[in-house]
Formats: structure tokens, C-alpha cells, sequence
């Protein structure tokens, strides 16, 4: 496979006027951390953008980061982290969970996180990667340079181009540089573990959690802890945590309340500092899924009260192992032994009994032929899925970025 | 505005006929009185009576109207409460106006899963009282909120003075149902997180009306924090404002809201309200710290400090919620306030990079000189909005034409030191012509492109927000040199 690999905006430029040129399309890639996400690609060119990286201006007062595309989220996260500040959105790392060796070869970069839109536990109440992304330049499938938004966290001028990027799996352009919002990082955390729950009575509790004024930045259930992967929690099942952070005298009465709330009836845990940083880490990079190697692993979003009957009615069909973030919103569950992968079985959960219930189930890993023989990301109906087309033939009229990574034909 | 359609005006019975079949009943306003009710909105500097006012109370009637409206060529815009500050809702002499004020019902309140369904035509306030006795609460609060409905709020990506903390209105809802200008109807979202494919909700918030009417919104709604206390902070100098502002950021503290008011908007505001503002500082800074009452104790604290080693003249901190309240009363009636000492004022919408405040205010002073009209500012200070109130007689061409250059240059400022045109305004009519300034023209056709795939006729709201007009057919050329390569010495391996 050949490869482009410009080192600045001028060349990215040229390297997709010449694909435009020719006709042959491109692969973007970065640090290849994301290479196994959407549909596969054979293509025979890629356009390997590592080469544009590094921040280019950081403000702390001004909460706004710029930096070239492919800058590494670690390089990210260092810089942020000597201000006192972070990515709010907690940028997954999938490498572990898409069987990837733990190699610089396979970063993540803050482009790419950006263009797929991924985010972690803290979205319930920060919001997504894409509610972070305040600006950008890069090079559409026309072969021209564009910028849109600004370098300010407050910007209404133009359409919001940024959303339109971020989870467009590089789709419709190639972004050179970046602009995001950053945050403070909480002076403490704490992690509430109730134990002993079933799935039932973890989300109801979750929900609960969420709609008291408590500022909850984390709501998971997961059935077992040993696969957390962890030594600061051992043999606890049944477990639904709630994670707060602030000031200390913050986290302390919110704590008392949320006690006093949820617990009465079972069994508890705390985790602070270390321990509760690494267990939301775990969270976040999938691990309570992370060694199942063979299955088929799914992210499904749906309304909150809707997950945990959801993760049992799959679990009745199929062998599926399970859990629930975002206080039951998001299910990430693992199938063996389906034909499909188990797309219809989840799909049809999604849709529900009365064929009503919204949401979406994207393919998050499996082999290279399911990805190509079952929609990875949930089908849309006829409308949307021609404004898409219609939206990639505005910025990619020959098809030459990432072409069917998301959709045949898009 | 683009040159009317003689064609169209011409044919208006026939365009009404064919409504009044689509809408019937009292839907469909001719008469010249009853028309001249919308021929502007909130920036009344501009007006235009429509053909015809169109008020469906159903989708169906929404997308019959689009349907016949593309078939004829017709223009449409669309219109909430019509309190857009940018002209957002100005009518066109040959477009019908489409005003969603019938849809006007909250349709499902889910405490469970923290999310409102309800019409476009609920006013942004509204959602907020439905949610209140079960200690609920909408968050973004765009100043306009008793009046301004949910559906404006996304077509103009709505702020306030409390979204430095919790966004706009993009990061505020779940989910929108819309109508195309070809009559289909799309939903994007819904009670869950995150598009399926392409974020076209996200793409959607604050596209002004170009892009597809709004038909339903789910929101997200957020419990109340349990207390607010707010801190009055008096500066004799405009930089140590700015410089406290700046180290709250940095100290990890995110405030509620930051507001401030430079020396003409606290005397206006002192002389409408009477709260006790200190009347001898440049600056009077808000900050208001919301959440459990431990920590927003411990957050004043922390505040109070910054402010004394920024040279704080005058700090007061609420004591309770009267206090807090006759705080915020000076602030909220700030623009009223300015109206009393002006017979009219024309409000600016900037953001800069908030370590440029003191830089931009002290330009903004040398352009008043210059101009010979009075400004007095208020401004969200937490996310660098700044909101300019240029003071002139509308009953004078010269100041008014006076005003409107005051007003540029002043956006141009903004841009120049690295913000933008508008923070939460839109650009609408009133900044369309100098979107040149901080975008260019391939900046501009892309934007353009995104407006071809919704609205291929350009038919939905033309005349806002992009300062030429370009058929779709010609930005949609592909400019390929023959099909040669272009590089031919780019290195490949």
C-alpha cells in the first residue's frame, strides 16, 4: 500500500488534489489507533497525517487548546494536566479492547478522537467530544483548504461545522488543526459502589442519582468486578458506582446525601483518589469486555430507563456478556456464536415491542467480512440516508476520503 | 435582502388560495394590518412586510406548506416569537412567513430519563415552570427567555449568562423533529446520546432558519442546584476586572455566570434599579458559584481572594436570595436601563479572547470618540461575549448610519484580536456582510454546500447570514484540471 504522508497544510493540500486528480481514493490515518472501527477499507492509497502534529497554542485562562490534527491525545493530556486542567469528554482508549498491541504505532491522536466523536463516562454530564470542539482547518474532498468555527468557547457564526465533522469518520475532509474547549480538573473524586444490585435496581438507582442535584459525573453497573482488571476491587458483584468530583467540602456533602439516598438497603464501598481514577479509567477503555476475544462487541445508545432490560432481553437471546454506562444510556454488550454478530437481535431491542423506541447500536469490533456484511453504524431511514449522501457529495463529490468507511457509498 | 420576485408577488391570490386550502381557517393572514404585526423582529432596525403569514398548527400542515412552497418557487421563513437580535426573522416582500407560534404545547414530561418533549412554539421560560415543582429546571436562559421560543433557541443556538457552566443550547438538547423544505419529515436524536451517523442535530442548532423547520424539540432538563449565592465586585481599573477574571478561570473555579458592567452601564443600570451598585468603579464584576451549599461557600471564599489580589475596591457577597436576586437586578435590567439614558441603543454580540478585554474596551472607547456616540457595556465575562450597547437617536439618519459603522468596526475588533462575530446573536441580516471578515470564500462555499444538501433551491430563509448568494449547481463544479495530476513531484512510498 502506498502512502501520503504530508507535514503541513500545504501538502495535505496537495496530496488530495492529487487524489482528486486521479481518482483514487484515500485512507486517512493517524496513529491507527481507530484503523478497526467503521467498515473496512481496501483501498490502495492511504494518507497518513501523523506527520501534522504538535500544540500550537495553549491558554489555560482562556479554557481553549489549538493544535495540529494528529497531535497525540498523551501529549494532550500532559500539557493539559501541568495547568491543572483536562479533556472533559474523557477520550477512550480502545486499543486493548480491539486487540491492539500496546505500541506507540497505534496512538490516539486528537483529530482522530475528535472525527469519531468518542467520549467516556463523564458525558452524561460534560457532554461529548463533539461539545468540545470549537474550531477547525482542514482540506475537504474538493481539494480546498476550509476552516469553520472560531478560537473562543462561545461562537455562533456560521453553521457549526464542527459538529458535522466530529463522528464523520473522516468522511467529508482531513483536519489539519484543531481548536477545542479544556476544563479545570476536580480538586477530588470519589466513587460511591453500591453492591449486591440487579440490573433493575442499579439503573433505578443510577437514574435516581442523576436527577438529584448532586453534579454525578459517572454512572455505571457492571455485574462483576474481577473484570475490572483491577486489585483495588475485588470479589464485588451486583455493583452500580456513582462518581463525584469537585472541591472537597463538595464531594463530602454530596457523598453524605447520596448515602443517605440510595443505601440504605445495601451494602457499600468507597473509592477515592487512585483508586477511583483507575476504576473510571477501566470504565472508560471497556475493560469489563476487554478479554472477551472471540465475541462480537456493540455500543448501544438508548433513553437511560430503557438499558437494563435492554442488556437482559439481548442476554435471553444470545450468549452476551454486559454492562451499563451513562446510568443505563449506553450498553456495551460482547455476543459469540450469532451468524450476525447479533445485529438483529439488538437492533430489534432497539426498536422495541411497539417497534417505537429510538436509539442506535453501532459494531464497535468484529472481523473485517461482518463489518462488511452488516451495518456498523444503525441504518437510517430513506430521508436521512440520502441528506447524508447529499451532505458527502457537498464535500466529497469524487469520493476520495475514507469512502464507505461509514455507509456504502457515503 | 435578494431582489423580490415580481413573478411571485404577482401571483400572490392564487399562493394564498392554494394555503388557505393547506391551513384552513384563521392559518393564513392577508390583510395589510394584520400582516404588518411580523414585518420585523427584535433588530428593528429593519423591516419588511411579508406576502402572506402562514400559521400551522400541525406537521402535516408544516410540509404541506414547504411541498407547495418548493413546487411554486416561493420563498419561506421561518419565524418563533420573532425576538431575534439579528434580523433572523425578517419577512421578505415575496416569501411567505412561516410562524410556529400554534405549536405551542409541552407533549411529554420524562423525569425518568431527565427529558422534555415539547413544540417549538414553547417559550424557553415555559419549559422551565412545567419542570419546577419537580425541581427541574432548563438551562440555557437567553436573556429573552419569557418571550423567546425553544424553537428560535435552535435556530439560533441560544446562550445566557449561565452557559459557561452549562452550555448552549446544542449541549442542552436530545433530539429535534424537522421538516425539509421538499415536505419530508426527519428526526434527529431522540431520548438517547449521540447521532447515529452524521450529527445533522448538531448541525442543525443554530442554523438560522436555512436549513429545515423545527417541528419538535426533546430537551434535556437538569435537577436545580440547591443553592446560588452571587459576589459584587467593584474595580477602579478595567484590567484588574479582567485580570480577576482570568485567575478565577485558572484557579479550576467555573462559575455559574461572570458578568460585567464597565463605568456607563453601572450608572444607567444604578439609576433604573437603585441596588446599591458602588457608582465610583470602572468595572462591576457578578460571579455566581452554584451547587451544594458547602461547596459553593467554600468557592465564594476562594473568589473573594482572587478579587482582593486583584485590587478589589468594593466586594459584597449574597447573604441570601433577595440579595443575590438585587444583584443580578442591575445586570438584568441593564439594557432597559441604557434605553433610559438613549433614545435608542443598538446591541453588539462579539466574543473575544478574554485575555484581550482591556485592550478591546480601551479601542472601543477611541472608535466612540471617533464615531461621537456614546457605548456602554455589558458582557458575559466568563466566555469573552461581549455585549456593546451603542447609544444613538434612531429619529437621526446620521447617527443611525453612525450606529451601524460604530457596530462593525467594533465586530471587526473582535475579530481582529482573534474572537468572532457573534457569541450567541446569530449573524442573521445584521453581521451577514461581514462574514468576509472572519471567513473566506472557501470558508463560505463549504458553508454554502451543507445549505445546497438541505435546501437545493435556496427557497428557506435566503438572505441571512451569507453575504452572496450562489446557485447550488455552480458550487457544486468540481474543479479538476483535466484529470491530470496536478503534483506530479509529490514524494510517494
Amino acid at each position: 500500500m502506498s502512502s501520503l504522508a504530508p507535514t503541513d497544510l500545504g501538502e495535505l493540500r496537495d496530496a488530495v488534489g492529487e487524489a482528486l486528480a486521479s481518482g483514487e481514493p484515500l485512507e486517512l490515518i493517524a496513529g491507527g489507533s481507530k484503523r478497526g472501527l467503521g467498515r473496512p477499507l481496501q483501498l490502495p492509497r492511504s494518507l497518513d497525517l501523523s506527520g501534522i502534529t504538535g500544540i500550537r497554542d495553549y491558554q489555560p485562562s482562556e479554557l481553549v487548546l489549538t493544535a495540529a490534527a494528529a497531535t497525540p491525545i498523551e501529549e494532550i493530556e500532559t500539557a493539559l494536566a501541568a495547568a491543572g486542567q483536562m479533556l472533559a469528554f474523557e477520550p477512550p482508549d480502545w486499543g486493548t479492547l480491539l486487540g491492539l498491541p500496546a505500541s506507540a504505532a497505534h496512538r490516539r491522536t486528537l483529530g482522530g478522537v475528535l472525527a469519531c466523536n468518542l467520549s467516556g463516562p463523564r458525558r452524561i454530564k460534560a457532554g461529548a467530544a463533539r461539545d468540545y470542539f470549537l474550531g477547525f482547518r482542514g482540506v475537504s474532498g474538493r481539494g480546498e483548504v476550509f476552516k469553520a468555527g472560531g478560537k473562543v468557547v462561545k461562537n455562533v457564526t456560521g453553521y457549526d461545522l464542527c459538529k458535522l465533522l466530529a463522528g464523520s469518520y473522516g468522511t467529508l475532509a482531513a483536519i489539519e488543526e484543531v481548536t477545542i474547549k479544556v476544563l479545570p480538573q476536580p480538586e477530588t473524586v470519589c466513587t460511591i459502589l453500591l453492591c449486591g444490585l440487579d440490573a433493575a435496581s442499579a439503573g433505578q438507582r443510577l437514574r435516581q442519582a442523576l436527577a438529584s442535584p448532586n453534579e454525578v459525573s459517572g454512572a455505571v453497573y457492571i455485574e462483576d468486578s474481577s473484570t475490572l482488571g483491577l486489585a483495588l476491587v475485588s470479589a464485588l458483584t451486583g455493583i452500580a458506582a456513582v462518581r463525584l468530583e469537585g472541591p472537597f467540602p463538595s464531594v463530602i456533602s454530596r457523598r453524605e446525601q447520596l448515602l443517605a439516598e440510595l443505601a440504605s438497603d445495601c451494602e457499600t464501598n468507597l473509592l477515592y483518589d487512585k483508586a477511583s481514577t483507575a476504576f473510571w479509567q477501566a470504565i472508560r477503555d471497556v475493560r469489563p469486555l476487554a478479554e472477551s476475544e472471540d465475541r462480537v462487541i456493540w455500543r448501544v445508545s438508548v433513553a437511560p430507563s430503557r438499558g437494563p432490560e435492554l442488556g437482559e432481553g439481548i442476554a435471553r437471546s444470545l450468549d452476551t456478556k454486559w454492562y451499563l454506562d451513562w446510568a443505563g444510556g449506553l450498553i456495551w454488550v460482547a455476543i459469540a456464536g450469532a451468524d450476525d454478530g447479533g445485529a438483529a437481535v439488538v437492533r430489534a431491542a432497539i426498536r422495541g415491542a411497539d417497534g417505537r423506541g429510538t436509539g442506535h447500536a453501532t459494531l464497535i469490533k468484529g472481523s473485517p467480512e461482518l463489518r462488511r456484511s452488516i451495518a456498523v453504524f444503525e441504518p437510517q431511514p430513506a430521508p436521512l440516508a440520502s441528506l447524508a449522501v447529499r451532505i458527502k457529495e457537498a464535500f466529497d463529490p469524487r469520493r476520495i476520503l475514507n469512502p464507505g468507511r461509514m455507509v456504502e457509498g457515503v | 435582502m435578494p431582489t423580490p420576485d415580481a413573478t411571485v408577488i404577482e401571483r400572490r391570490a392564487s399562493i394564498v388560495e392554494e394555503l388557505r386550502r393547506i391551513v384552513p381557517g384563521e392559518g393564513v393572514i392577508v390583510s395589510e394590518a394584520e400582516r404588518r404585526v411580523y414585518e420585523s423582529d427584535g433588530l428593528t432596525a429593519y423591516r419588511q412586510l411579508p406576502l402572506v403569514v402562514v400559521l400551522p398548527s400541525t406537521v402535516e400542515q408544516v410540509a404541506g406548506v414547504l411541498r407547495f412552497c418548493k413546487q411554486m418557487g416561493v420563498k419561506v421563513v421561518p419565524r418563533g416569537a420573532g425576538t431575534s437580535l439579528s434580523g433572523g426573522a425578517l419577512p421578505l416582500a415575496d416569501g411567505v412567513l412561516l410562524g410556529m407560534a400554534k405549536f405551542n404545547r409541552v407533549l411529554e414530561i420524562d423525569y425518568d430519563n431527565r427529558c422534555a418533549v415539547v413544540q417549538p412554539g414553547v417559550t424557553n421560560l415555559a419549559i422551565s415552570k412545567a419542570v419546577e415543582s419537580a425541581g427541574f429546571y432548563y438551562a440555557p436562559d437567553p436573556s429573552s427567555q419569557i418571550a423567546c421560543t425553544i424553537g428560535g433557541n435552535v435556530a439560533e443556538n441560544s446562550g445566557g449568562v449561565h452557559c459557561l457552566k452549562y452550555g448552549l443550547t446544542t449541549n442542552n438538547i436530545l433530539g429535534i423533529e424537522v421538516v425539509l423544505m421538499d415536505g419530508e419529515v426527519i428526526r434527529l436524536g431522540g431520548k438517547h446520546l449521540d447521532a447515529e451517523n452524521y450529527d445533522l442535530l448538531g448541525v442543525m442548532t443554530g442554523s438560522e432558519g436555512l436549513l429545515g423547520v423545527v417541528t419538535e424539540v426533546t430537551v434535556r432538563i437538569l435537577p436545580k442546584p440547591t443553592t446560588a449565592r452571587a459576589l459584587l465586585v467593584g474595580f477602579s481599573k478595567t484590567e484588574d476586572a479582567a485580570g480577576c477574571v482570568a485567575a478565577v478561570i485558572a484557579a479550576g473555579i467555573i462559575p455559574a455566570g461572570m458578568e460585567m458592567m464597565d463605568r456607563p452601564a453601572i450608572h444607567a443600570a444604578e439609576a433604573f434599579v437603585k441596588v446599591g451598585y458602588s457608582l465610583d468603579v470602572e468595572a462591576l464584576l457578578i460571579v455566581e458559584l452554584d451547587g451544594p451549599p458547602p461547596e459553593v461557600d467554600h468557592l465564594i471564599g476562594k473568589v473573594e481572594g482572587i478579587a482582593r489580589d486583584h485590587n478589589a475596591s468594593a466586594i459584597r457577597a449574597s447573604r441570601d436570595e433577595a440579595e443575590r436576586l438585587a444583584f443580578w437586578s442591575g445586570r438584568k435590567a441593564a439594557f432597559p436601563a441604557v434605553g433610559r439614558i438613549s433614545p435608542d441603543y443598538y446591541c453588539m454580540d462579539g466574543t473575544i479572547p478574554r485575555s484581550r478585554l482591556a485592550e478591546v474596551l480601551s479601542r472601543m472607547r477611541v472608535l466612540s470618540d471617533h464615531y461621537r456616540l456614546g457605548v456602554a457595556n455589558v458582557f458575559h465575562a466568563g466566555d469573552g461575549n461581549l455585549h456593546p450597547l451603542i447609544l444613538y437617536d434612531a429619529n437621526s439618519p446620521d447617527q443611525v448610519e453612525r450606529a451601524e459603522a460604530f457596530g462593525a468596526d467594533i465586530l471587526r475588533l473582535c475579530v481582529e484580536v482573534g474572537g468572532v462575530l457573534t457569541g450567541e446573536h446569530g449573524v442573521g441580516v445584521e453581521k451577514r456582510d461581514l462574514m468576509g471578515t472572519m471567513f473566506d470564500e472557501f470558508d463560505l462555499r463549504h458553508q454554502q454546500r451543507l445549505k445546497c444538501a438541505f435546501d437545493p433551491d435556496g427557497l428557506l430563509n435566503p438572505g441571512k447570514v451569507f453575504p452572496q448568494l450562489h446557485r447550488c449547481a455552480e458550487l457544486g463544479r468540481l474543479h479538476v484540471h483535466g484529470g491530470r495530476l496536478p503534483f506530479p513531484d509529490l514524494p510517494r512510498f
